[in-house]
Parts: structure tokens; C-alpha cells; sequence
């Protein structure tokens, strides 16, 4: 009965804990907030961890170098997600109201805990920045004023995707009777770009061919048996994860030609491709703007962070594509807070003051050279009415050791994405019965 | 000494027949509730509400729903995640096809959903056992999933499939701060934990368990083994459809069909196994065993960690987590097959002698 006892014991002393951890801690009280939601764990963390570091370790420069964002201390905290949705709400929950003004922005990188705290944020007043992924309707700030889908959404990313096709074609003309298959996660992420999709084949008149792989995608010989059966001309890879080396590897195994592959930006990573060796080399894909490489911005981390030891990242980490583009989610976040504090006042900013910020943030040429950005992001400029900011993209290819960039800018063709975003953004606002802002009004 | 019956004695059928006849158990229970309902409201956070007590409340919810199928009737299921998902967007349809709906009738209504497409899927058990009901309960698993993620009028053509709940509203009140949520989710929960606290003492539950014990003897006393089984899967699928609703429009606001995959199935059937077959308390301690202990390794481990100097990353933190939760586990089940309900029964019947132990 010893171990029963036990048992007893243990119970208790677990429940005696609840309530203690349940009590808050104390924090600064002249610091900025700032969570981030992350998993370094799971069937996605091989490309969970590469971003997540890249956005520890700018704001760990920030604090380093300026001591925060004009005098005003930031604080991160981390917690694990483990890409589950429930997980990512907890994780909300926990974080939301740390620091003495709560938590500035939150990042889910994650489309399901995307749609899960788009339902909350609004009654929370905490932005969502959601950097190249969420609800493609979300760039509608009248009706989603709290989602910032900064630097690209989905259905961008379809129309950039049907662009380069084009070109390689030779012209929009050419995509007539060609096949162009979507090789999708089965999930909210996956399924975004099909609306924007069976728009565009409508348009130009190819065969749209949407091949869902089930999550977490690490399986796909019936989904490559049906695409040698199908023969399309081109092939969409919009995978996370385990899913994207996998589909490289299956392509290499039943010779489907990479270089007529072209994948999203979360499908053009070097852990996409690593493991399918290589097989790996042609594989095209879509660029959030930017590649992988060292800016001019890595002369200050390696400064103050890298060679303090303050960083988790590994060495062949550092420079990576999902690793620069964490950095670029911290410096988008950290710049709304700083456009919010010319407005406020330098201060720890609340939610509402920093989704003020990011709805005003202006990133010039200028600013984001001054920034060490350099060559990596465009300019953008976000408002009330465009919640993306910018919509430009180019195609990077991996030769098997490294990313080239093959093309040139393109720019996502608003005439077809516009009358999309707002039609799904009104039926979202009648599904909730929300009043659209007035754009006009707000200053 | 404290928990003693001796003296009470009963003069009447109905004080023989009551939930709870022991009169420490009325007061026990009463007070439990009470604490619930109107002291919890003033001291819990915000964070308390949205990611322990709400959550617990709804899965309790569903743990009762499977405990009746696999506790009192003796069904496996591995299907319940379906079942949530059949009363989560059948809430869903009916909030959008028919608005004049109050959202919570919608659940209520997707309860009944639920139960038929659980009766459709549980007449099988008619058939087969044991395991072999298992793989036909998983393949409702698969089914229903496959159903949410294809079919587009259940999503209401959303481009992503994932869908959203409508504003939770009653009477002109807005019911979605956290206190609210917490209080429709108990309302709930209570009511139909003391219905089928009674459902399964009267002869329905009876028969249940004549069947759960030997199914050949107790159609020979009688007992319909049609009636009762389906009866047992329509009871169990309509409670794991309300709890679908109220995980769906309560706890998450917005979901899509993985919301309700086979682990949700998975740690519904431990909160029930770990709780305690045949149940209704184990139901509870089984979901908050299951819900409380990963976010309590997550959050203890750090500060833990921080005494012997120790900083431990967020990856350590969850690979810990993630050992930890399954070490313990074993050990309860190794200590207690038959769940923390047993552990409590055995506390019960220690202060019953205490302070003079034989």
C-alpha cells in the first residue's frame, strides 16, 4: 500500500502546485512585452526552430544595443505550441497580460491558432501579426482590424505563383490547356490558395488540379501516383514541415522534373530540401521577398549576440531563410512599436497603441537600409484598407547546395485578389455580425 | 469519524433511493457546486478560466459521455472525437441556416445530431466486441473527419474549411467574457452529469451494465441487447455532441475538422480510463488529470529548474513535459488500474474508520 500512499501524495502535492503556479510573478515595470508563440518540438520543429531563433535573437540585439526600442526595455518570453491549436490558446492565455502594459503583438506562426486568436484578439485588443500566412481575407483592415498578414498572404502568393509560370511559359496566353496541379497540406493553410487558384484557371484557362496530402504529409505515394498519372505541366507545393522534404524526395523518386515545381515560401527552406539531397536540386520556390544570406544587420547580432553566447541558434542556423525571416517578424514587430511611440509617447506600448503602429507602420527604402534589411524586404506601407502592406515576391532555386535567386519582382495582380478578399471578408462579417470600419475616418 | 453514516437513518423511499444517500456526500457535493458556480467567479483570472477551468468543464463533459459507453455499457470507442465534431458543426449549420437560433439551442441541437450518427455508427456493436468494435468506431473516426474536410456545404464554402462560431448571445446579453463562458459551460456540464448520474442508477443503466458484465446472460434475464446498446451509444454520442458544441463555440471560437482528429478520441478514452471506468466523478478527475498536468509540468519546470541554477530552454521544457506526463500515467495506472475515482473510494473508506484504523 506504500505506492498508494504515494499516489495520494502526489495528488495532492500537484494540486497544491495548480495554485501556486496560478499566482503571477513580478515584472519591470518600464518594459515592452513581447510573446512569442513557438515549437521547438514536434513534427514541425525542424522549421519551427530556425524562426524562432531568428526572433529571439533581434530583440536580444535591440535590448543589447539600444537597450529596446527608443530607451524602453524588452522583454521576450517563449512558450511551446507544439503547433496545436489548443496548446497556441493556453499559450494566449498565458501571455496575454504579462508586462505592465500586457502583450504588445502576437506571432502564432501557426494557420490554425491563427484562426482560433483571430477570434480574440479583437475583445482582447492585441494585434496579430501574421507574416506571410493567416486568413488570406484578413488584409481587409475594415473588417479584420486587429490581423496583419504583413508582406504577402496566400492568395498573393497564388497569383505570384501563376505569374512565374506564365513567364517561363512565355506568356499568360500559353497557360491555356496546361494542367497545373496544388499539392496542399490537408488543412485551413493548404485549402487558403484554392479559391484564388480556381479564379486564375478560370481566367487563363488552365486545368486546376488540387491534390490534398493529409497531415502531417509525411506520406505521399498515392499523391505522386496520382500526379504521374495526371501529368500536369506544373506542380504547387504547399507544405510545412516534414511534408515539403518529403514531397521533393517523392518527386526525385518518380521523376517528376523539380524544376517545374514551384512551392510557397513556407516550402522554400533549406530543411525543405536538405534532407531530400540531391534529389532536392532545380526545386523552385516562392520568396517572402527574401532569401537566405547574411545582410548587413548581421554585423550587429554577431556583435552583441553571437559572440556573447546570448544565442540558442546553431552555426548553420544563422543566414537561413526561415532564420532571416524571423528576424524580419521582430523588426516589422518592433518598428510598429516604434512608429506607435512617436505617436504615444516612449513608453511600454498597449496592444491598441501597437496595433495603431503597425496600421501606420511606413517602411521606406530608406528606413529599412538604415535598418540592415538591406535587399532582403522592399518597401512597405500598410493602412487601414491594406493590412498586408506590400505584395511583392520573387522565385529562388535550390542547386543543391545553396538558394539562387532566378527572377525578378512581380507583383500580385490586385484586380483579381481585391474582389476575392472582399467578398470572404464580408461574408465573415455577416457570419460574425460585425460592422465594417470606416477607413475614411480614422486618421 | 467525520464521515460516519451511523445514525442516519432513512423513513422513506425517496431517502433511499436519492443520488446521495450519505448525508457528508449532500453537503460534500453541495458545497463543491457552490464553489463552482459562486465562489470560483471572484477569484479566478482570466487565464484560470480560458485555459484550465473551461476546458476541464467541457471534456469532463465528454469524458461522461464515453464513460457511459465504455464505463457503464462496456462499448470501446475510439470515435468520440468524431461524435464532438458531428455536434460542433451541426451547431454550426443550424447557427447559419437557421439565425434566428439561439447559439445554445444550436448546441443542445447538435447534441441529437450527434446521438443519431452515433446510433448509425454504433449499430455495428450489435455484431462485433471488444477490439474488433474498436476499429469499426475508429473507422467513424476517419469517416467523419474525411466528411468536415471534403464536403463544403458542412463548412458553408469557406475557402480554408475552417469555420466560426456566431456571437454568443442569450436574451440580449452578450455571454462571451470569460465568465460567462464559464458558467454556460458548468450549467451544462452539471445538468447533464446529474442526468445521467441518474440515468445510469435507474434501469437503463441497469441493463447497461447487465450488458457491460455478460451480454449472454443478460439477454437470457431479459435485457435487449439492441435497446440497450444503441440506447448507451445515442446517450453517450448526444453528451460527447454537446460537449463538441461547447469545445467548438466556447473554448476555441473558430476550428477545423483537426480540432476533432483521433487524439482528441485518444485523450478523451485516457481521461476515462484514467479517471476511472464507471464513473462520473473519475470523469472529472480524469479530464483535469489530463488537462492540468502538461501545463502544470510546463509552467513548474522552469522556476524548478531555476533553484538548482538551471535554465532550462522551451524544448527541454516540453520533452520533459512530454516524459514526465507519460512516466506518471504508467505509475497511476501501475498503482491504480481502476482509476483516481478507486483512489478516492479508498480515501472515503479510511476516513470511514478513522481515527481508530483496524
Amino acid at each position: 500500500m506504500g505506492l498508494r500512499r504515494l499516489a495520494l501524495l502526489g495528488a495532492a502535492l500537484v494540486s497544491a502546485g495548480m495554485v501556486a503556479v496560478g499566482t503571477a510573478e513580478a515584472q519591470g515595470q518600464n518594459e515592452q512585452f513581447i510573446p512569442g508563440l513557438v515549437y521547438r518540438t514536434g513534427a514541425y520543429a525542424p522549421n519551427g526552430i530556425p524562426f524562432a531563433d531568428g526572433v529571439a535573437d533581434y530583440i536580444a540585439m535591440l535590448n543589447a544595443r539600444d537597450g529596446g526600442i527608443n530607451g524602453v526595455k524588452i522583454s521576450f518570453e517563449e512558450c511551446e505550441t507544439g503547433y496545436a491549436t489548443d496548446r497556441g490558446v493556453e499559450c494566449y492565455e498565458r501571455l496575454k497580460n504579462k508586462g505592465p502594459t500586457g502583450a504588445a503583438y502576437f506571432s502564432p506562426l501557426s494557420t490554425g491558432i491563427t484562426f482560433a486568436l483571430t477570434e480574440k484578439a479583437p475583445g482582447d485588443k492585441i494585434p496579430l501579426i501574421t507574416m506571410g500566412y493567416g486568413r488570406a481575407d484578413s488584409r481587409d483592415g475594415q473588417v479584420f482590424t486587429w490581423n496583419f498578414p504583413l508582406l504577402g498572404t496566400y492568395w498573393t502568393a497564388a497569383d505570384v505563383a501563376i505569374q512565374h509560370v506564365a513567364k517561363e511559359l512565355g506568356g499568360f496566353d500559353k497557360l491555356k490547356g496546361k494542367k497545373i496541379a496544388l499539392l496542399y497540406h490537408d488543412s485551413p493553410y493548404g485549402k487558403e490558395p484554392i479559391a484564388a487558384l480556381e479564379v486564375l484557371s478560370k481566367k487563363y484557362g488552365f486545368e486546376f488540379l488540387p491534390i490534398p496530402v493529409p497531415a502531417p504529409g509525411s506520406e505521399q505515394k498515392s499523391q505522386w501516383l496520382q500526379i504521374r498519372q495526371q501529368r500536369p505541366d506544373y506542380v504547387l507545393l504547399w507544405g510545412w514541415g516534414v511534408m515539403n522534404s518529403a514531397a521533393v524526395t517523392e518527386a526525385g523518386n518518380v521523376n517528376y522534373p523539380r524544376d517545374k515545381m514551384i512551392g510557397v515560401w513556407w516550402s522554400g527552406a533549406e530543411p525543405d530540401v536538405i534532407p531530400a539531397g540531391e534529389k532536392g536540386a532545380g526545386y523552385k520556390a516562392l520568396m517572402l521577398q527574401h532569401t537566405s544570406g547574411k545582410a548587413p544587420v548581421y554585423a550587429d547580432l554577431e556583435k552583441y549576440v553571437y559572440s556573447q553566447g546570448k544565442s540558442l541558434a546553431k552555426p548553420d542556423e544563422i543566414g537561413a531563410v526561415l532564420y532571416n525571416r524571423g528576424l524580419i517578424n521582430s523588426m516589422l514587430g518592433t518598428e510598429a512599436i516604434r512608429t506607435a511611440m512617436a505617436k504615444f509617447g516612449n513608453k511600454p506600448m498597449t496592444g491598441e497603441q501597437v496595433r495603431w503602429g503597425i496600421e501606420n507602420l511606413n517602411l521606406t527604402a530608406e528606413r529599412i537600409k538604415q535598418l540592415g534589411f538591406e535587399g532582403m524586404i522592399g518597401p512597405l506601407k500598410v493602412s487601414c484598407t491594406d493590412h498586408e502592406g506590400t505584395r511583392l515576391s520573387r522565385v529562388h532555386q535550390w542547386d543543391g547546395k545553396q538558394w539562387k535567386v532566378i527572377s525578378d519582382w512581380y507583383t500580385g495582380d490586385d484586380t483579381i485578389i481585391e474582389p476575392l478578399v472582399k467578398a470572404t471578408a464580408a461574408k465573415y462579417a455577416a457570419e460574425k455580425k460585425i460592422t465594417p470600419r470606416d477607413c475614411s475616418k480614422e486618421n | 469519524m467525520i464521515y460516519r453514516e451511523a445514525g442516519q437513518y432513512k423513513v422513506s423511499y425517496e431517502a433511499d433511493q436519492a443520488i446521495f444517500p450519505i448525508a457528508q456526500d449532500r453537503f460534500l457535493i453541495l458545497t463543491l457546486l457552490a464553489v463552482a458556480f459562486f465562489v470560483v467567479p471572484f477569484i479566478a483570472t482570466e487565464y484560470l478560466y480560458r485555459a484550465v477551468l473551461i476546458p476541464t468543464v467541457i471534456l469532463a463533459l465528454a469524458a461522461i459521455g464515453l464513460n457511459v459507453l465504455m464505463g457503464y455499457c462496456g462499448q470501446v470507442s475510439l470515435g468520440s472525437g468524431a461524435f464532438m465534431a458531428v455536434g460542433a458543426y451541426a451547431a454550426y449549420n443550424l447557427s447559419i441556416r437557421l439565425p434566428f437560433l439561439n447559439p445554445f439551442v444550436c448546441i443542445l441541437l447538435g447534441g441529437f445530431f450527434a446521438a443519431a450518427v452515433g446510433v448509425v455508427f454504433g449499430a455495428p456493436s450489435l455484431r462485433i466486441k471488444g477490439f474488433y468494435l474498436a476499429c469499426a468506431t475508429l473507422a467513424a473516426q476517419f469517416f467523419i473527419d474525411w466528411v468536415f474536410l471534403r464536403v463544403k456545404y458542412f463548412t458553408n464554402y469557406a475557402p480554408s474549411g475552417s469555420v466560426n462560431a456566431p456571437p454568443l448571445q442569450m436574451f440580449g446579453y452578450d455571454l462571451s467574457s470569460p465568465v460567462a463562458n464559464y458558467m454556460v459551460a458548468l450549467g451544462f456540464t452539471v445538468v447533464l452529469a446529474l442526468a445521467v448520474k441518474n440515468i445510469v442508477r435507474g434501469h437503463i443503466g441497469r441493463q447497461w451494465m447487465a450488458i457491460r458484465d455478460m451480454d449472454i446472460a443478460a439477454e437470457i434475464i431479459g435485457v435487449r441487447p439492441m435497446y440497450a446498446k444503441l440506447s448507451a451509444f445515442a446517450v453517450s454520442s448526444f453528451l460527447i455532441g454537446v460537449a463538441g458544441g461547447l469545445w467548438a463555440f466556447i473554448y476555441l471560437g473558430s476550428w477545423e475538422p483537426a480540432a476533432f482528429s483521433i487524439d482528441r478520441s485518444f485523450q478523451l478514452m485516457f481521461m476515462v480510463i484514467i479517471g476511472g471506468l464507471g464513473s462520473i466523478l473519475g470523469s472529472f478527475l480524469g479530464a483535469a488529470f489530463i488537462i492540468l498536468l502538461p501545463i502544470f509540468l510546463n509552467q513548474a519546470l522552469p522556476p524548478i529548474g531555476g533553484l538548482v541554477a538551471w535554465k532550462i530552454s522551451t524544448a527541454t521544457v516540453s520533452h520533459f513535459e512530454a516524459m514526465a506526463f507519460g512516466a506518471l500515467i504508467v505509475f497511476f495506472l501501475v498503482v491504480e488500474p481502476h482509476g483516481l475515482a478507486r483512489l478516492w473510494s479508498i480515501a472515503k473508506e479510511k476516513l470511514r474508520l478513522w481515527p481508530f484504523p483496524h
